[in-house]
C-alpha cells in the first residue's frame, strides 16, 4: 500500500471513524496506537465511559478517529451502549472500525450483526491475531470479508501489525460507501419476519424516527422491547400505540407457543447467522492444540482459588504498600531537599518582607510539600496500572462480589473504590466518576457515597507526614491499617444507608473475566504518566491558587504596629541584657516564634482556626490544626502544605534545617493520639470541592451535600472519641 | 435431565437449553452468549461460592447464582 492508493483525496477533506467493540477486544490499545493519545486502557469491562477523539492526518485527508466505549450489544442496556448508538445514529460516522478478538470470534460477531442491520459502513479489525494463532486458530480472512460483505483486516494492536492497512481500508471503504447506509435483513423465522414487515410498513409510512434510524431497525427494537427506542416514539401517540399493540400481541403469542419472547428469538437467530458463517470452514483449529489448556483458566485456578486467592489478593495488595514505601522514600528525599534548597535559596536572595513571605512559605513550602509526594503517587499509579491492565482488577471484583453484597454493594463497586484509593493512592474523582458501570441507581449511589472515604492520593501525604513524626517504625504496617479500616467504614457506610435511606434489591452480576495479558509497557506508563501528570498540574494550579489565598489568609491582617514594636522591644533587650551569646540567640529566636505565632493567630485564618478551637479542641485539633483542615476542603493537597505554611511562619529560625515531620513531632501539642485522631478525620471527613461536584454530577447536589455534612460529623464524631479515649486511658 | 445453572458442579460440562430470564437480565445473558445449544463448562465458584465462573465461546463469564437460576443446563457426559 502507500504510494500506490486510487483514492488519494484533495488536501482539506475529512473523514470521521469511530471505534467500536467488545470491552477488552484491545479497541482503546488500537486507538492509541493510531492517534499516538494519552489514553486510559484498562482489563476492565466498561472503562471507557467517556468519548475519546484523536486527529491523524492521512494522504491529506484529516480523518479523526473517536473511541467509543466498550459494549457487547447495541441495546441500550447501559449507559456505554446507548453513548456509543447515539453517537452513531446521531452524528453518523463515515466508517465503524468494529474491533473483535479473534480468538472469540462468535461471541464479537454479535455485535458486529447489529451494525450490519443498522446498516452503517463497517470494517472489521481482527484483532489480537498473535493469540489466535498461538491458540492454533486458523482464520480464513478473505472468505470472512466475502460472507459479510464488509472488508476485515488482521491487526495486533499491541505492537501496531495491520494499523496502516486498517486505516487505509478504513478511509477507502468509507469513501466509497459515501455515507450511504445499507441496511442488512436477517431472517427472525416466518412468524416475526411477517410481524416486522407489518412494523416496517407502518414506521415507513409515517415517516416514524425514520430520520433518525432505518425503518426496519426501528421496528427491530420495538420488538426487542427497546426501553429508548420505546420512549423517543411517544412523540407520536397514535403511531407508537398501534406498533406498541401488535409487539404486545405478538410477544404474547410468542410466549404461547414457544414460551419464549421476541426477543430471545431474535438472539437466537443472530447467534444461528453466526454459527453458519463461522461453520464455512472460515475457522479452523489445529487439532494438536485444540486441548491446549488455557493459560489463564490455569492461572485462576490460584488466582481465584477458595483460599489461595484471597491471600494472594491480600499479599498483592500489601506488597504494593511495601513496595511504593520502600522505593519511593529514595527520590522523595531527593525532592525534599530540592525544596528545600529552592527555599533557602529563595530566602537568601529576595530581600526580607512580605515577597519573601509570600515566594517562600506561600508558595515553595506550600507546592513543594505537595510535590514532594509526586514519586510516591507515581509508582502507586504504576502499580495499579498494571493490575488493570493485566485483568487482576476483573478477579478482584469477582472475588469480593459476594463480601459487597452483604452491604448492599455489588462487584462493581471495586473498582470505584480501588480507584478512589482503595490501595491507597487513587483519587476520588475518577473513582466516583467510575461508579457509572453500576446498573442499579442504589448501588451506584451507595458506592459513590462511600468512596470518597478511601486514602487517596491527596490524603496520603497527610498521613505519611504523620506517620513519619510519631509512627516512624510502622509506616507500612500503619498505611495498611488506614486502608483496611477505610475499607471497614466504607462497607458499614454502604450497609447503613443501604438498609435506611436507600432500600432496595440488587442488580445482577455478569461480568467478562477478560484472558491475563501482559500489560504493554508503553500502555502502563501513559496511564501513569497521565494520572501523576494530573496530580502535578493539580499542584501546580488548584494547589498554587489555595497555597497563595491561604497564605494571605495567614498574613492579613498583619499585626498592628505597637505589637510588632512590642517584640522589637523584646528583642533589643534581650540584645543588651543576655551576655552568654548562645542563650542570646536561644532568647531571640524564641521571641521571633512569639511573634509569629501571634501574627498567625491574628490573622483571619488565624482567627477562624481559633474560633474553632473549642470544638476542634475535643479532638486534639489546635488552631492551626483547624486552618489546614478547612483549606483541606478545597484539595486534600492543601492540608500538608498549609502545615507547611503555618509552621515555617509560626518558626523563623533560619538554621532550622528539619522537616516538618519533625516540627510537628516536636510541638507539645502533637501526641500520638492527637496524630491518630488527624489521621482518621481526614480520612473520612467531607471530600475535597471537586469531588463534591463529581459526586453532585452523578447523583444530585441534595445527595452531594449530604454526603459533605455526614462525612465531616462522622469524622469528627470518631476522631474525638479516639483522641479522647487515648489520652484519658492509655496516656 | 434439565438443571439450572446453580445446581451444575464445578469441572462440568453442560448445554444451555433455555434462557429464562426476561427483560434486561436476559437480554444481557443472551448477548454475553447464552444461547440454547451453547457448550459450557463449570470452571469454579468464587472463594464464597458465588458468583459461578464459566467458559463458553472460548472466554470466561462470571455471573451470580441469582442470575444462573435462570439458565437451563443439560449435562453433557464425558
Amino acid at each position: 500500500m502507500g504510494a500506490g492508493i486510487q483514492w488519494q483525496l484533495k488536501e482539506g477533506s475529512t473523514a470521521t471513524i469511530a471505534l467500536a467493540g467488545n470491552p477488552n477486544s484491545g479497541k482503546t490499545t488500537l486507538f492509541n496506537v493510531i492517534t499516538g493519545s494519552r489514553q486510559h486502557v484498562g482489563n476492565y469491562p466498561g472503562i471507557t465511559v467517556e468519548r475519546k477523539e484523536g486527529t491523524v492526518n492521512i494522504n491529506g485527508t484529516r480523518v479523526t478517529f473517536i473511541d467509543l466505549p466498550g459494549t457487547y450489544s447495541l441495546s441500550a442496556y447501559s449507559e456505554e451502549e446507548l453513548v456509543a448508538r447515539n453517537f452513531l445514529t446521531n452524528e453518523k460516522p463515515d466508517i465503524v472500525v468494529d474491533i473483535v478478538d479473534a480468538t472469540m470470534l462468535e461471541r464479537h460477531l454479535y455485535l458486529a450483526i447489529q451494525f450490519f442491520e443498522l446498516g452503517i459502513p463497517v470494517v472489521l479489525a481482527l484483532n489480537m491475531m498473535d493469540d489466535a494463532r498461538k491458540q492454533g486458530l486458523r482464520i480464513d480472512t478473505k472468505k470472512l470479508a466475502k460472507v459479510l460483505n464488509c472488508p476485515v483486516v488482521e491487526t495486533v494492536a499491541r505492537s501496531g501489525q495491520g494499523k496502516k492497512e486498517l486505516i487505509e481500508t478504513a478511509v477507502k471503504h468509507a469513501l466509497e460507501k459515501n455515507q450511504q447506509w445499507t441496511p442488512l435483513n436477517i431472517s427472525y423465522g416466518t412468524e416475526l419476519d411477517l410481524v416486522l414487515d407489518e412494523l416496517t410498513e407502518i414506521i415507513h409510512s409515517n415517516h416514524h424516527l425514520t430520520d433518525r434510524y432505518p425503518a426496519r431497525w426501528i421496528a427491530l427494537k420495538y420488538l426487542e422491547n427497546d426501553t429508548e427506542i420505546i420512549r423517543h416514539g411517544k412523540i407520536n401517540d397514535k403511531i407508537s400505540t398501534q406498533l406498541e399493540e401488535l409487539v404486545s400481541r405478538t410477544k404474547e403469542h410468542c410466549i404461547k407457543t414457544l414460551n419464549i419472547p421476541p426477543e430471545a428469538i431474535i438472539a437466537d437467530y443472530r447467534y444461528g447467522l453466526i454459527n453458519s458463517i463461522l461453520k464455512d470452514n472460515i475457522v479452523t483449529q489445529e487439532k494438536s492444540r485444540q486441548e491446549r489448556i488455557d493459560i489463564s483458566a490455569k492461572i485462576d485456578t490460584v488466582f481465584v482459588h477458595r483460599f489461595f486467592g484471597p491471600i494472594l489478593m491480600i499479599a498483592v495488595l500489601y506488597s504494593m504498600f511495601q513496595v511504593t514505601f520502600s522505593l519511593g522514600e529514595i527520590p522523595m528525599s531527593w525532592l525534599e531537599n530540592f525544596f528545600g534548597w529552592i527555599s533557602a535559596t529563595a530566602t537568601s536572595i529576595i530581600p526580607e518582607g512580605l515577597l519573601q513571605s509570600l515566594i517562600v512559605s506561600g508558595i515553595i513550602d506550600g507546592v513543594g510539600g505537595v510535590m514532594g509526594f509526586v514519586p510516591l503517587i507515581a509508582i502507586m499509579f504504576l502499580m495499579i496500572s498494571f493490575l488493570e491492565d493485566s485483568g487482576y482488577m476483573a478477579r478482584v471484583a469477582y472475588m469480593l462480589d459476594r463480601v459487597l453484597r452483604i452491604f448492599g454493594l455489588h462487584g462493581y463497586s471495586a473498582m470505584p473504590f480501588i480507584i478512589s484509593g482503595g490501595i491507597a493512592g487513587g483519587c476520588a474523582v475518577p473513582g466516583v466518576m467510575a461508579t457509572r458501570t453500576l446498573r442499579s441507581p442504589k448501588e451506584k449511589l451507595a458506592t459513590l457515597l462511600t468512596a470518597p472515604f478511601m486514602p487517596c492520593g491527596a490524603k496520603l501525604p497527610v498521613f505519611l507526614l504523620l506517620i513519619a513524626a510519631f509512627f516512624t517504625d510502622y509506616k507500612a504496617q500503619i498505611m495498611f491499617s488506614i486502608t483496611l479500616f477505610a475499607w471497614v467504614m466504607a462497607l458499614l457506610v454502604a450497609k447503613l444507608i443501604r438498609s435506611t435511606v436507600i432500600k432496595g434489591e440488587s442488580t445482577p452480576f455478569i461480568m467478562e473475566l477478560p484472558p491475563y495479558r501482559l500489560p504493554t509497557i508503553r500502555g502502563v506508563f501513559i496511564h501513569t504518566w497521565e494520572r501523576t501528570w494530573q496530580y502535578i498540574k493539580k499542584a501546580g494550579t488548584v494547589i498554587l491558587a489555595v497555597s497563595i489565598l491561604l497564605w494571605a489568609a495567614m498574613t492579613f491582617p498583619s499585626l498592628p504596629e505597637q505589637q510588632t514594636s512590642q517584640f522589637e522591644i523584646e528583642r533589643q533587650s534581650a540584645l543588651r541584657t543576655i551576655g552568654n551569646e548562645t542563650d542570646r540567640q536561644k532568647a531571640l529566636v524564641e521571641i521571633n516564634n512569639k511573634e509569629g505565632q501571634t501574627a498567625l493567630r491574628y490573622s483571619l485564618a488565624g482567627k477562624i482556626g481559633s474560633t474553632l478551637e473549642p470544638i476542634s479542641q475535643l479532638a486534639g485539633f489546635d488552631w492551626r490544626t483547624n486552618i489546614a483542615l478547612v483549606g483541606g476542603f478545597a484539595a486534600k493537597e492543601v492540608i500538608v502544605s498549609t502545615f507547611g505554611t503555618a509552621y515555617s511562619l509560626g518558626d523563623v529560625d533560619p538554621e532550622a534545617a528539619d522537616t516538618l515531620s519533625s516540627r510537628i513531632a516536636s510541638d507539645p501539642s502533637w501526641n500520638k493520639f492527637t496524630a491518630l485522631a488527624m489521621i482518621v478525620f481526614v480520612l473520612l471527613y467531607a471530600p475535597c470541592v471537586v469531588t463534591v461536584v463529581a459526586m453532585a454530577k452523578e447523583s444530585s447536589w441534595r445527595w452531594a451535600i449530604f454526603a459533605t455534612t455526614f462525612n465531616t460529623i462522622l469524622g469528627f464524631t470518631m476522631a474525638v472519641s479516639i483522641y479522647q479515649i487515648g489520652t484519658k486511658l492509655i496516656l | 435431565m434439565h438443571k439450572s445453572l446453580r445446581h451444575s458442579a464445578s469441572g462440568e460440562k453442560a448445554i444451555v437449553t433455555a434462557v429464562t430470564a426476561e427483560g434486561e437480565i436476559g437480554r444481557r445473558l443472551r448477548e454475553m452468549g447464552l444461547s440454547p445449544g451453547t457448550e459450557i463448562k463449570i470452571l469454579g465458584r468464587a472463594p464464597l461460592k458465588d458468583p459461578v465462573s464459566i467458559r463458553l465461546k472460548n472466554y470466561t463469564l462470571t455471573l451470580r447464582n441469582n442470575e444462573a437460576d435462570h439458565i437451563l443446563v443439560k449435562k453433557v457426559e464425558v
